[in-house]
């Protein structure tokens, strides 16, 4: 009996202030789930039609098409994740390790295309013409 | 309770685990059967996140090529039917409605409904396959395999009686598209090459005519233009040779701007969206609808570059990576979706004990959620 004290305590971490009634689990009412698909279809739906209009044009801002797409497609993954993923009523750690990865994704990219033109000029430049012009 | 009860001298500390009594399925390193569900989802995640890492590898090349070479992934998805990848968008968030819908039937234990559901789910996997073979094949019917490239190179001597090798001409022109959208068969044939000069006729009369203000004398054209240093003499011979000189000479040319091909999601044959066909070269400007390009350089094969017409096969190696390593994902999850449903058509699942409904969900959501992105980043192009 003793024994079991101790760990009792550690699996509340999984039930306390997730529990509703009997399952740790949470039921998904039907009106949710149908709610988010109609969402996500409306959201498809704006996602292309953004492509008929140049938005780049229309506000003088560069890339403002892709930004929108991604924008839009962004909103479609929260809530994937949060409704059809159970995210919302999981333990918040797992939303965590999503998050994360994502972060890692984002900084691996971000490098990737800062480096992309960094050696442009080495790269098109004869080594002698350098050695001239840095003189 | 009454279960657990009678186990409950030797599983004392047990008893009040809210109300699960001693599941069968509850293995003996955990506690409850919370907290081996909250270790399965743990587990899961951190593979998800995983997954999401490899995917970003691939998003990572997507983002540095598109970065270094936007015309030609602009031009490339061109190529792409929107309307089927809409509709696979669509057809994925279904079958993840009914896989949500599955893990909430599994929780209720509403079996039947369960193992409906997951066979729906299956059934959109299939359809997501189904049209994504057909998108496949077109491509490869017109020759745009992975890495192959969109153009054929030919080799021709130049003045110096050097060789030069340079793309000629784009396979799925729209000299092609248009007279009957045939694949190519990987050499030129006679029927190619009349309507490879029916082509040319066409760029003569309507961009030099129109650039010089008088498009229906083929021969003044000819006069008036800049690269003379052919012998204009003999107008058939010139006429011939001018094949091999299109790919080179219609960027000096003045191209139809003004009568551009701008995508749009409605043209195109099934599968393969040859955006050419709407406007300009292939049919008719003065018939053709005008469609807006705001501030856009429009762009057809013959306003890239020589160097960006060579690199156009990046965007398919690109393409078939990524949609490559989806759909092998999306196979993946339907065979796991199957095995589930077996599961769940044996009983093995109450609504205590239904993880592996859940896991294989988020698993199908993952998917679901990497086509989110892949479709506006490949299809959407703007």
């Amino acid at each position: 009996m003793s024994h079991d004290a101790a760990p009792i305590d550690t699996t509340n971490q999984w039930t306390e202030g997730e529990s509703h009634g009997d399952h740790d689990h949470h039921v998904v009412p039907m009106w949710l789930l149908v709610g988010v698909l109609l969402l996500l279809l409306f959201l498809t739906w704006v996602t292309v039609a953004v492509t008929w209009v140049d938005l780049d044009a229309m506000f003088h801002v560069a890339n403002l098409n892709v930004t929108v797409a991604l924008g839009v497609a962004v909103v479609k993954a929260f809530f994937v994740g949060y409704y059809f993923m159970h995210l919302r009523w999981d333990a918040p750690f797992n939303g965590l390790i999503l998050i994360a990865s994502l972060v890692f994704v984002v900084l691996f990219v971000s490098w990737a295309i800062l480096d992309t033109r960094a050696y442009d000029y080495e790269v098109d430049t004869p080594r002698t013409v350098r050695a001239v012009q840095t003189q | 309770m009454t279960t657990a009860s009678t186990h409950s001298a030797p599983h004392d500390g047990h008893g009040d685990d809210h109300g699960h009594g001693h599941d069968p399925n509850l293995a003996h390193h955990f506690h409850t059967m919370s907290q081996q569900v909250g270790s399965a989802k743990l587990g899961m995640w951190t593979f998800l996140a995983t997954e999401i890492l490899m995917f970003g590898g691939l998003f990572c090349a997507y983002a540095v090529y598109r970065a270094v070479h936007p015309e030609v992934f602009l031009f490339g998805h061109y190529f792409l039917d929107t309307n089927l990848g809409a509709i696979n968008t669509a057809v994925l968030l279904l079958s993840s409605f009914t896989m949500a819908w599955a893990v909430r039937a599994a929780q209720l234990g509403q079996t039947t409904l369960l193992v409906t559901l997951l066979m729906l789910t299956i059934g959109g996997g299939a359809g997501f396959m189904v049209i994504k073979y057909f998108e496949y094949t077109a491509k490869f019917d017109h020759g745009l395999g992975p890495g192959s490239g969109i153009y054929i190179t030919t080799t021709t001597t130049d003045a110096d009686g050097n060789e030069v090798t340079k793309p000629q001409y784009l396979i799925s022109d729209s000299a092609f598209m248009a007279a009957g959208d045939k694949p190519f068969a990987g050499e030129i044939t006679p029927d190619d090459k009349a309507q490879l000069d029916e082509a040319i006729a066409y760029q003569e009369k309507y961009s030099l005519g129109k650039k010089h203000g008088h498009g229906e004398k083929h021969g003044d054209d000819h006069a008036k233009d800049d690269h003379g240093t052919h012998a204009h003499a003999d107008d058939q011979a010139d006429h011939a040779a001018a094949a091999g000189a299109l790919a080179t000479s219609a960027t000096a040319r003045a191209l139809p701007t003004d009568y551009t091909a701008m995508a749009l999601p409605t043209n195109g044959s099934f599968g393969l969206s040859a955006t050419f066909q709407e406007t300009g070269i292939a049919g008719d400007p003065t018939t053709s609808a005008e469609i807006e390009h705001g501030s856009h350089t429009p762009t057809t094969w013959y306003t890239l570059t020589e160097r960006q017409q060579g690199l156009a096969y990046q965007f398919f190696s690109i393409y078939y990576c990524m949609t490559g390593l989806h759909g092998l994902h999306v196979v993946i999850g339907m065979g796991l979706i199957g095995w589930v449903a077996w599961r769940a058509l044996r009983g093995d699942f109450t609504p205590e004990y239904n993880v592996p409904v859940d896991l294989v969900g988020l698993y199908w959501h993952l998917v679901d959620l990497i086509w989110i992105f892949l479709f506006p980043l490949l299809y959407l192009i703007h």
